[in-house]
C-alpha cells in the first residue's frame, strides 16, 4: 500500500512543481506572484478543450494551439496590466493579478458555464499501464509524469543554456545594467509571462482528466503549487520540484494515515510554517540587496 | 563632424535644474572629459545620454542621430556603451557571464540555440566561439585571467570596475561613456586605470567620454575637458587651459573669502 501511495504521490507532486514552476518563473524575474497563473491554466485547457470537441482537431495540433494561446495570454498580462502600473508595490501587483484572475474566471464561467466536462486525451486515466500486486499504475499517471519531467528539464535547459535564458537571469539580476546591455527588460518580462502561462497551461492539461474540467478547477492545484514553490524556495527551479514532490508525498502520507478530511490542510500549514521559519525555501538563496 | 554632440541640453528633477543647457561636442577618437565637483550633473548628463533619464529640452546626436527617446538597450545598440560610478554588475554571475552578457546585442537567437543544443559544427556553436574568443581578448587585454571564473560578488573593488570596463567593451563599442572610473581605487590602480583608458582609445579604436573629479587622472589623458558646476558649462578646452581657469579653480576650492 505504501507503494501505491509514493506514487499517487509522484504523479501529485509533478503537477504541483509544475504550477509551482510556472510561478517561479515570473517570480524570479519580477518577483510578481503571479496569483492568476491557475485561471491562466483553466482557459488554456479550454482552448484544448474546444479544439478538441468543437473543431475536431487531434491532439497535437489542438496542443499546439493552446499552448500558443497561453503565451500570448500571458504576454497580454504582462503588456496590458503588469506594465501599466504606475510607482507599483507588491502589493499592486498582487491585486493586479488576482484581478486578473477573477476577469479570467468569470470569462470562463459566462463562455463555457459552470458544468464539469470532460477533456479526452490520448492516454486515458482507466487503462493501465502496470499491475503488480496492489500496486496500478495507469497510462494518465505514466503520461502525468513523463510530460512533467520533460517539462522541468527544458525550462531547466531554456533558463541556463539559451540566450534567452541568459537575458532573463541578467534582467533579474541587475535590470539597468541589462538593460545598458542592450537588453530590452520589458520584452524579457513579457516573454516570462508567456512561457510560465505554457507551464500553467500544460499543468492544466494533466489537472482536468483527473478532476474534471470546470472554471474552478485550478484553485487547488495553484494553491499547491504556490505551496510547494515556498516549501522549495520561489527563486530555486530545483527547490520547487523537490517542494512539489514533497508536499505531495506529505499530504498522501497524512491523507492516508492521519486524516483524509484534513489532508488539503497540510499545505496551508506548511506555507505558514516554511514563512515563520525559513522565508527563502529549504532550497533558496537568500541575496542581500545592498542598497 | 563630430561623432557625438549635445545641444542645449536641460533636465530638471522639480524644482532642480540638474543640466542646465549645455551643449558640447566630441570628435572621433578623442578622450573627452567632464569634470565638476559632486553634485554638478555629470551622472545626470550621462544617463540623459544612455536613455534612462528623459531631458526636457535639448538634442542629443551619435553619427547624426538623435538619442533622446530611445530605450537604455537601443542607445546600446547603437554602440554606446557605459559604466557606473558604483558599478551595476551581475553580482551573482561569474566574470566570465559577465562579458558574454555585454556580447548579448552581437548574438544571433536560432532554433539550436532555444532548444538549447549546441552541435559542434553547427552555425551556433561557431558562433558561440566567435563570442568567447572575443570575451577571451578582453579578459587577456585587462588582465582578468584570475578573475575569469569567480563570482564579481567576490572580487576586490577595484578587479570589479575592471570586470565592469571589460563587459562594456565586449558590446564592441563607438563611443564609451566612464563614470568615475577611479572612484574607490587606491593609487596603484588608479594609475593602472589609467593606462587601460589609454589603450582603449589608441589600441582599440574606441571614442572615449568621461566623467571624473580626480584632476590629476583627467589631466593626463584628457584631449579635451568641459567643466561644469550646477549642470552649467563653466569652459571648456585643453586640460592646460582648463585646469587654470579662475572659474574651475574657484568651483572647486570655494571662493576666497
Amino acid at each position: 500500500m505504501i507503494l501505491q501511495l509514493i506514487i499517487s504521490s509522484i504523479v501529485a507532486g509533478s503537477i504541483y512543481a509544475l504550477m509551482g514552476l510556472a510561478m517561479s518563473i515570473t517570480y524570479k524575474a519580477s518577483e510578481i506572484p503571479n496569483f492568476a497563473q491557475g485561471e491562466m491554466g483553466m482557459v488554456s485547457t479550454y482552448i484544448t478543450f474546444v479544439a478538441l470537441s468543437s473543431f475536431g482537431m487531434s491532439f497535437l495540433p489542438a496542443l499546439f494551439f493552446t499552448l500558443l494561446f497561453a503565451f500570448l495570454l500571458g504576454v497580454f498580462l504582462e503588456f496590458a496590466f503588469i506594465r501599466r502600473a504606475k510607482n507599483p508595490t507588491p502589493l499592486s501587483f498582487i491585486i493586479i493579478t488576482i484581478g486578473f484572475q477573477l476577469m479570467l474566471y468569470g470569462f470562463a464561467g459566462w463562455k463555457w458555464g459552470a458544468d464539469q466536462r470532460r477533456l479526452d486525451l490520448p492516454f486515458s486515466e482507466t487503462k493501465t499501464i502496470i499491475q503488480a500486486g496492489d500496486v496500478t499504475i495507469s497510462e494518465l499517471n505514466l503520461a502525468t509524469v513523463a510530460i512533467a519531467i520533460l517539462m522541468m528539464g527544458g525550462i531547466y535547459l531554456l533558463l541556463n543554456k539559451t540566450k534567452l535564458g541568459l537575458a532573463m537571469k541578467a534582467s533579474q539580476q541587475n535590470e539597468k545594467a541589462a538593460q545598458i546591455n542592450g537588453i530590452s527588460t520589458k520584452r524579457i518580462l513579457a516573454i516570462s509571462f508567456g512561457i510560465s502561462s505554457m507551464v500553467g497551461a500544460i499543468a492544466g492539461i494533466l489537472v482536468a482528466p483527473i478532476i474534471t474540467l470546470d472554471p474552478s478547477m485550478m484553485w487547488d492545484p495553484l494553491l499547491k503549487g504556490f505551496a510547494a514553490a515556498v516549501l522549495g524556495g520561489m527563486k530555486s527551479l530545483v527547490g520547487v520540484v523537490i517542494g512539489g514532490f514533497m508536499l505531495g508525498l506529505i499530504e498522501n502520507i497524512f491523507g492516508f494515515y492521519i486524516s483524509i478530511e484534513f489532508k488539503s490542510v497540510v499545505a496551508f500549514v506548511i506555507i505558514v510554517v516554511i514563512l515563520y521559519f525559513k522565508p527563502e525555501g529549504l532550497f533558496g538563496k537568500h541575496y542581500v540587496r545592498k542598497v | 563632424m563630430a561623432l557625438f554632440e549635445i545641444n542645449n541640453l536641460t533636465k530638471r528633477f522639480g524644482g532642480l535644474i540638474a543640466v542646465d543647457n549645455l551643449s558640447f561636442s566630441i570628435k572621433k577618437g578623442e578622450i573627452f572629459s567632464i569634470i565638476g565637483p559632486n553634485g554638478a550633473g555629470k551622472s545626470t548628463v550621462f544617463n540623459c545620454i544612455n536613455g534612462l533619464y528623459k531631458p526636457e529640452e535639448g538634442s542629443i546626436q551619435f553619427k547624426g542621430e538623435n538619442l533622446i527617446g530611445q530605450r537604455p538597450d537601443q542607445v546600446a545598440k547603437m554602440g554606446i556603451a557605459r559604466t557606473f560610478q558604483n558599478l551595476e554588475l551581475f553580482a551573482h554571475m561569474t566574470t566570465i557571464d559577465n562579458l558574454l552578457l555585454g556580447r548579448h546585442l552581437h548574438m544571433k537567437a536560432n532554433l539550436g540555440q532555444i532548444l538549447g543544443l549546441n552541435f559542434r559544427r553547427s552555425k551556433a556553436a561557431k558562433e558561440e566561439i566567435t563570442h568567447r574568443r572575443k570575451v577571451e581578448e578582453i579578459i587577456d587585454f585587462l588582465e582578468l585571467e584570475s578573475a575569469r571564473d569567480q563570482y564579481v560578488s567576490n572580487l576586490p573593488y577595484g578587479k570589479q570596475k575592471l570586470v565592469e570596463l571589460g563587459r562594456a567593451l565586449a558590446l564592441e563599442p563607438e563611443l564609451i561613456l566612464l563614470d568615475e572610473p577611479a572612484a574607490g581605487l587606491n593609487q596603484e590602480e588608479r594609475e593602472e586605470m589609467v593606462f587601460w583608458i589609454q589603450d582603449i582609445r589608441d589600441q582599440l579604436g574606441v571614442t572615449v567620454l568621461l566623467i571624473e573629479h580626480n584632476m590629476q587622472l583627467v589631466k593626463g589623458i584628457s584631449d579635451r575637458i568641459l567643466a561644469i558646476s550646477f549642470g552649467k558649462k563653466l569652459t571648456e578646452g585643453t586640460p592646460a587651459e582648463v585646469l587654470n581657469h579662475e572659474e574651475v579653480i574657484k568651483a572647486y576650492l570655494g571662493e576666497v573669502v
